[in-house]
């Protein structure tokens, strides 16, 4: 089994799936009616490239690894997702703060990831990157109305950011599967597009009149499966049916 | 201060060549939320190509209670449809 | 004039009015939200309609439930996707509700202050998987019998909410029937979560369908208006005609004893609803009344200063605006 490859795609997948599954907790919670609709919308586009990432992995395990397999009966300490998108729905600053951090970061990856020499990668980045731009405008205009609407959700949208702000580091940690693959053409160094990133996140916060948090401490460990106490109930959740009744069809 | 987001009429084009129609109404801050709003709405089953979407206070609609002034002088001109006039079968092409 | 006749040529005047409006409708005509109408035909479709978008919006909350433990990836994508229609049809709804003069929020107010009814059936708890299978096959089996009819109502705007409604829930109800396929087809223990479901929902589904025509207040105007095309009872016989063969199918046992095919009549007969238990939760004891309604009125709540900070940012853009043209 081709294991890097296999590993860099759960690093790829996971962060969809855990970023979908938090948006899908709000659909009928949310502040309106359209905004529901449209959160919905973004999470079932993650479920979709979840999907598509997953079910290419589950080949390349071989076996009776399917789809669901590797969503829902892993450990807590395989899922590779970084910290930032297991983050919970705190209010709805945290939820548009999180989904823009993690979507400015996604769009930069696809956009290099449609030049992988993986085909499958290729494709489904070319796919994604459609949708993830649309992601991007969707919560950065929602940045823009927090941080610059009343005085009282400009202070939420800034500690929502200066809450989430040290799980943005992580976003760029390389991996050694993702050091390997990048070499062979077929993954993305992360680190390359941290300086635009970063830029970016700057001007839009500008622009909605929000700070740039000052800190220099980060964590990180989400790559690796060390996850924030959060992640267990997500999981739990998450996970229920195919624990509490294992081998069976759905 | 609970202020209400206004209300928006949309409208959407199907497919290129096809007219604009109208789709329905929903609530936005702006007009840019109002396009993503119908984005999300009412294309989810790729039902469009394009969307307009104008705020519902901009419209100026007629009154039905004038529909006799407004509608009705134009049922007896008649002489505006091709069936008015007739003409021998013979003729072709026209 | 005397003050006398000016008084009854108004009252010919809207006589007359409400004749032609009356037969308007009995031609089949399309009542727009701008033409007359009598104040009772406006009322009466605030109530229907509103109540029906209620429906769809409390309706989001017991399926909700399960989107963050669907089983697979398939089901997980199915139900969102599911759940975020019925936001898309209750705001549909609403919407068609405002061209007769009233505002979401007005409705949301009604909603919230237990003034305004929802269909009751989603004040029952989704404590099993199968759940989601029996809300879509019953449920949304109940809602399509009596949404179908209503695509030709006589107010424009509802019916042409309702076409679109009734075009996208066509999956909804095919999506639960797969769910309730998979378990019976599946292990011991999932045929007996499908058949509790089945044994939980079923009653509850026959009552969705409304009171006995003998003591259903509304039926008789709302026929004359086409709001309704068929009474309570002859829906409800439908839906039970229609959805037992399809337990059959399933291989499960409709939780009633006294069901039984009536070879004369070419219908079921059934056994006694239990009516107390539907008026009990349509006066607010159900299981979760307080449930939905909280989580309800806290997500409106919570979502204010969200609200407020969106039409904040647009009324600076728009004086932002302004003055670059001033400027200029």
């Amino acid at each position: 089994m081709k294991t890097n490859l296999y590993n860099y795609i759960l690093e790829l997948a996971d962060n969809c799936l855990i970023a979908g599954q938090r948006l899908g907790e709000l659909c009928g919670h949310g502040p309106s009616l359209e905004t529901d609709i449209a959160c919905t919308n973004i999470s079932l586009d993650l479920f979709g490239q979840t999907r598509s990432y997953f079910q290419y992995a589950a080949d390349i395990k071989g076996g009776d690894a399917t789809e669901d397999s590797i969503a829902f009966l892993r450990y807590e300490r395989e899922y590779k997702n970084v910290l930032l998108v297991e983050q919970p729905n705190r209010d709805f600053a945290y939820t548009v703060a999180r989904q823009y951090l993690f979507d400015v970061f996604h769009l930069l990856l696809l956009e290099k990831l449609q030049f992988s020499q993986d085909m499958t990668l290729s494709a489904i980045a070319k796919k994604s990157i459609k949708e993830v731009s649309y992601h991007v405008r969707f919560s950065g205009d929602w940045i823009k109305r927090l941080g610059d609407g009343t005085e009282e959700s400009h202070e939420k949208m800034q500690a929502a950011i200066d809450g989430l702000w040290q799980y943005t580091n992580e976003l760029f940690e390389v991996t050694e599967e993702a050091k390997a693959l990048a070499e062979e053409g077929m993954g993305i160094d992360v680190s390359t597009i941290k300086d635009a990133y970063y830029q970016n996140v700057t001007l839009l916060f500008e622009e909605a009149t929000l700070n740039v948090p000052e800190s220099k401490y980060f964590q990180k460990g989400g790559k690796s499966g060390i996850h924030t106490e959060h992640m267990g109930y997500l999981l739990a959740d998450m996970q229920y049916m195919q624990r509490a009744y294992p081998n069976m069809n759905w | 201060m609970e202020k209400n987001w206004p209300l928006w009429e949309i409208f959407v084009r199907s497919k290129n060549g096809l007219e604009h129609r109208h789709f329905g109404s929903l609530h936005a801050a702006d007009a840019e939320m109002a396009l993503e709003n119908a984005r999300d709405v009412y294309t989810r089953r790729s039902e469009g190509v394009s969307i307009w979407v104008v705020e519902s206070k901009n419209i100026t609609a007629s009154n039905p209670e004038n529909n006799g002034e407004m509608f009705e002088p134009a049922q007896d001109k008649i002489y505006r449809h091709p069936t008015f006039y007739t003409l021998p079968d013979e003729i072709k092409h026209m | 004039m005397s003050e006398a006749q000016l008084k009854n040529t108004g009252a010919e005047r809207s006589r007359s009015l409400e004749e032609i409006f009356e037969q308007r409708i009995v031609n089949d005509e399309k009542i727009e939200p701008k033409d007359w109408m009598p104040e009772k035909y406006r009322k009466t479709h605030i109530r229907q309609i509103s109540q029906h978008a209620h429906s769809e919006i409390v309706g989001m909350l017991p399926e909700g439930n399960w989107i963050t433990r669907a089983p697979s990836l398939r089901r997980k994508v199915a139900l969102l996707a599911k759940v975020q229609d019925e936001a898309g049809h209750g705001l549909y709804l609403y919407s068609a509700c405002e061209t007769l003069g009233v505002s979401r929020d007005e409705l949301y107010d009604q909603l919230h202050s237990g003034k305004a009814k929802y269909s009751s059936i989603f004040n029952y708890p989704t404590i099993t998987w199968a759940d989601m299978g029996a809300i879509g096959w019953l449920v949304d089996g109940a809602a399509i019998i009596n949404q179908v009819p209503l695509c030709n109502t006589s107010y424009g705007p509802y019916a042409r909410a309702m076409i679109r409604v009734c075009k996208e829930e066509s999956f909804h109800q095919r999506q639960g029937f797969e769910i309730m396929m998979s378990l019976c087809n599946g292990t011991e223990v999932q045929k007996q979560m499908a058949q509790d479901a089945l044994n939980r929902w079923w009653w509850p589904s026959l009552m969705m369908l409304g009171p006995t025509d003998d003591v259903s207040v509304h039926t008789a105007q709302s026929m004359k208006w086409k709001l309704k095309r068929k009474t309570n009872d002859e829906l409800r016989q439908q839906f039970i005609d229609q959805t037992v063969p399809q337990a059959d199918i399933l291989g499960l046992t409709v939780p009633d004893p006294d069901l039984k095919w009536n070879e004369e009549t070419g219908h079921y007969d059934f056994g006694e609803i239990d009516w107390e238990e539907f008026w009990q939760v349509v006066k607010g004891h159900g299981p979760c009344n307080k449930e939905r309604m909280n989580d309800r009125v806290g997500a409106w709540e919570r979502g204010t200063w969200v609200r407020d900070a969106a039409m904040a940012h647009a009324e600076k853009q728009q004086i932002k605006k302004e003055n670059q043209a001033k400027a200029v």
